[in-house]
C-alpha cells in the first residue's frame, strides 16, 4: 500500500444522508474478479442525473468526498472503497460511516476522516461557495485546512493513522506473530469443527 | 465485575493482545468465502506466494452470482459465469472445500454453514459479507468482513480487530399471535436507527427471544447490520444443543459433552455492565413494513406512509422525502393500500425450512392475487429438499408462485432474479435501499407471513387480514 500523508483535492458535496454502498456501487456491478475498472459503478444510479454533484463542471474531478451522515452502510462489498478509489477519491469526510466500510478503507489506503455534522455542514456550505477550490487534508496533522486559513481537526484512530502514514501491509505485520499463532493454534479445543475432511447429511 | 457474552468469546480468541492503541489479534474458527468477495483475496495471496493456512477452517459455496432457473446449465452472464468459475478454481488450487451449483450443500453461505453444523457456539466466524451476523445466533462471534481482510484470514487465520462497545437489547414478554421474529427486528430497527448500533457488539436477551426457534434467532441476528451494529449474539441454550445435535459437523459422543460443557458456560454473567442497554416489550409488537428505503423507515402494516414533516431531525426528514419520491408513495397512505407487483420469499434472513412452512401454511389451498409474481426461493439446496419432501412446493406452486432452486436470488440484484424500474415488491430480504433487487425497484420488507398474505390480496395485508376479509 502507497503511503498517504497529505492530500491537496477539489472537495465535493454529497448532501445526502444513509449512502449505502449499494448506493456507491449496485450489486450488477460487482461481478469483475480485478481490484479496478469499478469506476463506471460509482453512484450508477445518480450518475443518469444530470444535477448528480458529479456531473457538474466544478466537482467532476473532486478527489475528496464530503456525504451526509452513515456513510457506507449495508454490505460489506470492498469494491465500494475501489469504486471510490478507481474514479479519483483519495478522502472521505463525514460525521458517521458503516464499520465494515470504514475498515475496509483503512485497508485499502482511502482516507476516511471523521468530523462532527456541523462541520460537515459548515464544509458543505464553504464548497458550494467555492466550487472547484482545493482543500488540504493532513493525516499527519489530522486536520482539514482550507485556503481561507480555517482548519477542522479530524478523527481517525491511532492505529490506522499509522498504518497509512507508513504504507503498511497488515497480513506482513500479523504473519510477525506467526509464533503466537501457532501457539494459539496448539490449544484450540479439539471439538471445534473442521470442515476437510467433508461430513454432510444423507 | 463480570464479563458479557461477547467478552467471553472475545477473550478466548485473543492470539495477541494489542497495546497502545493496538487492535487485539483474534483467532478465526470458520471462515465462510463466496464468488463475489474472494476472487481479488486469492488474486492477493497468489501475488505474495502465499497458501491458505487452514483449509479446514474454511468453507466455500456459490450464493449471490447464481441463477435460480436451469441451475445445471452453464451460466448465461459470461462475466457471472467466469466469477463463479474463479471460486472453483481457487477452492481447487487453494485445496479449499466448496459446495457448488447443483450439489445438496449448496447455498446461501448463512443458511449452509448452521445446517451443516459447522456453526457452532463460541466460535469467531468471518465472511466477506455483512450477513454473516446470522450466525451470532448460535453465540458465536460472527461478523463480515470486506475483501482486504478475506486475504488476510485466508493468509493467516487472524485478523486485526479493535474491541467493540457492548450493548444488550432486551425483549421481554409475550409476541402477539402473528408477530414474527421480522417484526421485532424491524421494529427494534426503526426505533433506534440503522446507525444505533455502530461500534457495538449487541446481546439480544430476554424471555421473547429464548422463547424464538434457532431459525426466528437467526432472522434477528441477520438483521444486526442493518442497525449497524458489529455483530449480534443469543446465548446458546438448550434450543442450540437440541438444533446442532447430530448435524454433520457436530461433536460426537465425549467431544459433545464436552462441548456442551463449555457451550453452558457462554452466557453473559449476572453482573455484567453493558455499555448500552435499549429494552423492548414484546407484547407490543405487531406486523411491521418498511415504507422508505433504508430498513429503519418501518411503521406497523396498521399504519400509513409517514409525513416527512413528522421528523424532527432534519436529515431524517430530508431522507424521509427522498425515500417518499423514490418509492413513489405520498403521506398518509394506509399501508395496507399499498399494492405490490412481486412477492419474494427467500434470502439468508428468511429462506429456511420454517419460513417456507409459515408462508405455505398461509397460501395453502389459495391462489396468489392476478397480474402478481411470487417468487419462493429456498435458502438452501437442503431447504428444497425437505420442503419438497414435505410438499410445500405442491403448495406454492398450485398457489401460482414460481419455485426456485437455491441461492440470494432476488435479494440483492445481482443475479438474474431482479426488479424491472418501478416494480415493486414485498420482499422478506433484508434491504430496501434504492435499487437493492434491480435498478429502480422499490421494495418493502416484511415478515414471511406478511408476504403470503400480501400475495393474495395483492396488496399489503397480513394473514388476520386474510381471516377478517373472510368473515
Amino acid at each position: 500500500m502507497d503511503k498517504f500523508t497529505n492530500h491537496v483535492g477539489v472537495p465535493v458535496p454529497l448532501r445526502r444522508s444513509n449512502v449505502d454502498t449499494d448506493q456507491i456501487i449496485p450489486a450488477v456491478y460487482l461481478k469483475r474478479i480485478t481490484r479496478t475498472g469499478f469506476e463506471d459503478g460509482l453512484f450508477a444510479a445518480w450518475r443518469n442525473d444530470p444535477e448528480f454533484v458529479l456531473n457538474k463542471d466544478a466537482w467532476k474531478n473532486g478527489t475528496i468526498l464530503i456525504p451526509g451522515p452513515d456513510f457506507g452502510t449495508g454490505s460489506s462489498r470492498e469494491h465500494a472503497v475501489w469504486a471510490l478509489q478507481n474514479y479519483g477519491f483519495k478522502v472521505v469526510i463525514g460525521s458517521r460511516f458503516g464499520d465494515i466500510f470504514r475498515n475496509n478503507s483503512g485497508k485499502a489506503g482511502l482516507l476516511v476522516a471523521k468530523v462532527e455534522q456541523d462541520v460537515v455542514e459548515r464544509l458543505w456550505d464553504w464548497v458550494e461557495a467555492n466550487p472547484g477550490t482545493e482543500i488540504e487534508v493532513c493525516l499527519v496533522d489530522r486536520r482539514i485546512s482550507l485556503p481561507d486559513g480555517t482548519t477542522y481537526p479530524f478523527e481517525i484512530d491511532d492505529f490506522t493513522r499509522h498504518r497509512l502514514l507508513e504504507g503498511l501491509d497488515d497480513i506482513s505485520m500479523t504473519l510477525q506473530h506467526e509464533d503466537a499463532i501457532s501457539e494459539y493454534e496448539a490449544l484450540r479445543p479439539s471439538f471445534k469443527p473442521k470442515t476437510i475432511p467433508a461430513r454432510v447429511a444423507d | 465485575m463480570g464479563r458479557t457474552l461477547s467478552d467471553k468469546v472475545w477473550d478466548a480468541h485473543v492470539v495477541r493482545r494489542g497495546s497502545g492503541g493496538e487492535p487485539d489479534l483474534l483467532y478465526i474458527d470458520l471462515h465462510l468465502v463466496h464468488e463475489v468477495t474472494s476472487p481479488q483475496a486469492f488474486d492477493g495471496l497468489r501475488l505474495a506466494g502465499r497458501a491458505v493456512r487452514r483449509p479446514e477452517n474454511t468453507l466455500c459455496t456459490e450464493d449471490h452470482n447464481t441463477p435460480t432457473l436451469n441451475i445445471l446449465a452453464p451460466i448465461a452472464d459470461p462475466v457471472s459465469r467466469a466469477q463463479v468459475e474463479t471460486l472453483r478454481r481457487n477452492a481447487e488450487e487453494f485445496g479449499l472445500r466448496i459446495h457448488s451449483l447443483g450439489d445438496r450443500d449448496q447455498g446461501i453461505v448463512h443458511v449452509v454453514g448452521p445446517q451443516l453444523g459447522v456453526t457452532q457456539p463460541g466460535m469467531t466466524i468471518v465472511c466477506g459479507d455483512s450477513h454473516t451476523s446470522t450466525h451470532g445466533a448460535f453465540g458465536a462471534l460472527a461478523f463480515g468482513i470486506g475483501t482486504s481482510e478475506v486475504e488476510h484470514v485466508l493468509a493467516t487465520q487472524t485478523l486485526p480487530q479493535a474491541r467493540p462497545k457492548t450493548m444488550a437489547v432486551t425483549v421481554n414478554g409475550e409476541m402477539p399471535e402473528g408477530v414474527t421474529a421480522k417484526d421485532l427486528v424491524l421494529t427494534l430497527i426503526s426505533r433506534v436507527g440503522t446507525g444505533g448500533g455502530q461500534g457495538y457488539i449487541v446481546e439480544y436477551r430476554g424471555s421473547a427471544i429464548e422463547a424464538l426457534s434457532m431459525e426466528g434467532r437467526m432472522t434477528i441476528c441477520n438483521m444486526s447490520i442493518e442497525w449497524g451494529a458489529k455483530a449480534g449474539m443469543i446465548a446458546p441454550d438448550q434450543k442450540t444443543f437440541d438444533y446442532l445435535k447430530g448435524r454433520p459437523h457436530a461433536p460426537q459422543s465425549a467431544e459433545w459433552d464436552a462441548a456442551v460443557e463449555y457451550w453452558s458456560t457462554l452466557k453473559s454473567d449476572e453482573d455484567a455492565i453493558f455499555d448500552r442497554e435499549v429494552v423492548i416489550d414484546a407484547a407490543e409488537l405487531a406486523p411491521f413494513v418498511t415504507w422508505g428505503t433504508n430498513p429503519g423507515q418501518g411503521v406497523p402494516l396498521s399504519a400509513s406512509v409517514p409525513n416527512p414533516t413528522d421528523f424532527d431531525d432534519p436529515v431524517d426528514r430530508s431522507a424521509a422525502e427522498r425515500a417518499l419520491e423514490y418509492m413513489d408513495l405520498t403521506a398518509g397512505t394506509p399501508m395496507r393500500e399499498i399494492a405490490v407487483d412481486t412477492v419474494f420469499l427467500g434470502s439468508c434472513t428468511n429462506g429456511r425450512i420454517e419460513d417456507l412452512r409459515l408462508a405455505a401454511e398461509v397460501l395453502k389451498g389459495k391462489k396468489i392475487a392476478d397480474n402478481l409474481r411470487m417468487l419462493v426461493v429456498p435458502g438452501s439446496a437442503r431447504v428444497l429438499i425437505q420442503a419438497e419432501q414435505e410438499g410445500l412446493d405442491r403448495v406454492f406452486i398450485d398457489a401460482g408462485a414460481e419455485w426456485r432452486a437455491a441461492g440470494c436470488s432476488m435479494c440483492l440484484g445481482m443475479n438474474p432474479d431482479q426488479l424491472a424500474p418501478g416494480e415493486r415488491s414485498a420482499s422478506t430480504s433484508n434491504r430496501n435501499f434504492e435499487g437493492r433487487q434491480g435498478k429502480g425497484g422499490r421494495t418493502h420488507l416484511v415478515s414471511p407471513a406478511v408476504a403470503a398474505a400480501t400475495a393474495i390480496t395483492g396488496k399489503l395485508s397480513s394473514p388476520a387480514d386474510l381471516a377478517a376479509a373472510e368473515n
